[in-house]
């Protein structure tokens, strides 16, 4: 195969990871969302929590976008 | 247009040359001195009158102080406050840094180089090291051997602690190094399809209306990201030297 277009396909399939990301922030906001509107006076103390666990599963979709631009500059 | 060109280190004029290094005072340096300046100003115009009753911009300030104050004492409880300065300091210097590189024309996102974003994390992870072995002596390392855990399952257990710990300066200065990397990468990728479009005539011109659209959508994402991750750097911080002040879960 074409080196240029293994990179190429190598940075498509890098972005993949990106989608899990997606479902386990959607997941974390949604059930932030869910337990706020049954107990919202509970929900102001939850949300540094809430940011927290945000950050550490986008940091994980973030290292799949690096991988998927180190191939297409870096590399 | 390549969408990496901004991010491009310019030299402004030399400093020294020490061996192979050249040490020049470039773009990137310019932006930090404007960063640290724009906080002081900011800090300074606002504690100068100290009025009973804030004015606008003293309630600015305040908003940011007792926000991180109080992210602060949640973490860390009464005794991390002591480390207040330097959680704040780097709180404020990483969202005036990012703020002031979303200006369009003008802006350089320091951020958004890995060295800047690695030595800040690196500091985190020093401090956090050096105090906790400092005010807990060998106990610190008690932090890596969770309470309740049985014995045979400890081999197990310590290492992957251990990784997990020496992880967190890659993945504390990753995550903002990324994020800000990311998000004007991909403001200047619509940007693109505007010119792109506009260049076809008429009908492009036209169609051009929605990526433009998207862009201002997206810049205002983009602030958010800006005040988010800078929010998220000094939690983790907060979250870290609570580890260093509190070993052992």
């Amino acid at each position: 195969m074409d080196p240029v277009a293994a990179k190429y396909i190598g940075a498509g399939i890098a972005c993949i990871g990106m989608g899990g990301a997606g479902a386990g922030v959607g997941i974390i906001f949604g059930h932030y969302l869910a337990a706020a509107l049954r107990n919202p006076s509970a929900a102001q103390g939850q949300f540094g929590n809430l940011i927290f666990g945000f950050a550490v599963t986008e940091a994980l979709g973030i290292f799949s976008f690096v991988i998927a631009l180190l191939l297409l500059f870096a590399l | 247009m390549d969408p990496i060109h901004q991010f491009q280190i310019k030299e402004l004029f030399p400093v020294a040359q020490i061996g192979p290094f050249n040490i020049a005072f470039t773009n990137s340096a310019l932006f930090m001195v404007l960063s640290v300046v724009a906080v002081t100003l900011f800090l300074l115009g606002a504690t100068r009158g100290r009025a009973l009753v804030p004015g606008r911009l003293q309630m600015t300030a305040e908003l940011f102080y007792n926000f991180m104050a109080d992210s602060l004492r949640n973490a860390t409880g009464p005794e991390g406050m002591a480390f207040f300065p330097l959680v704040f300091s780097i709180f404020m210097f990483i969202l005036f840094a990012n703020v002031l590189g979303l200006i369009p024309f003008f802006g350089f996102t320091v951020t958004s180089h890995i060295i800047i974003t690695v030595a800040l994390a690196l500091l985190v992870f020093l401090t956090v090291i050096i105090v906790g072995f400092w005010k807990n002596g060998l106990h610190f390392l008690r932090m890596f051997v969770p309470s309740g855990v049985p014995g045979y399952m400890l081999p197990l257990v310590v290492p992957i602690e251990v990784m997990s710990f020496l992880t967190r300066p890659v993945s504390h200065s990753i995550r903002l190094f990324a994020n800000m990397l990311a998000g004007h990468i991909t403001l200047q990728v619509f940007a693109g399809f505007v010119t792109m479009l506009g260049a076809i005539g008429l009908l492009g011109v036209l169609g051009a209306v929605l990526p433009l659209a998207m862009m201002v959508a997206l810049t205002a994402l983009e602030l958010l990201v800006a005040v988010l991750q800078a929010y998220v750097f000094a939690i983790l911080t907060c979250i870290y030297l609570n580890d260093a002040l509190h070993p052992g879960h």
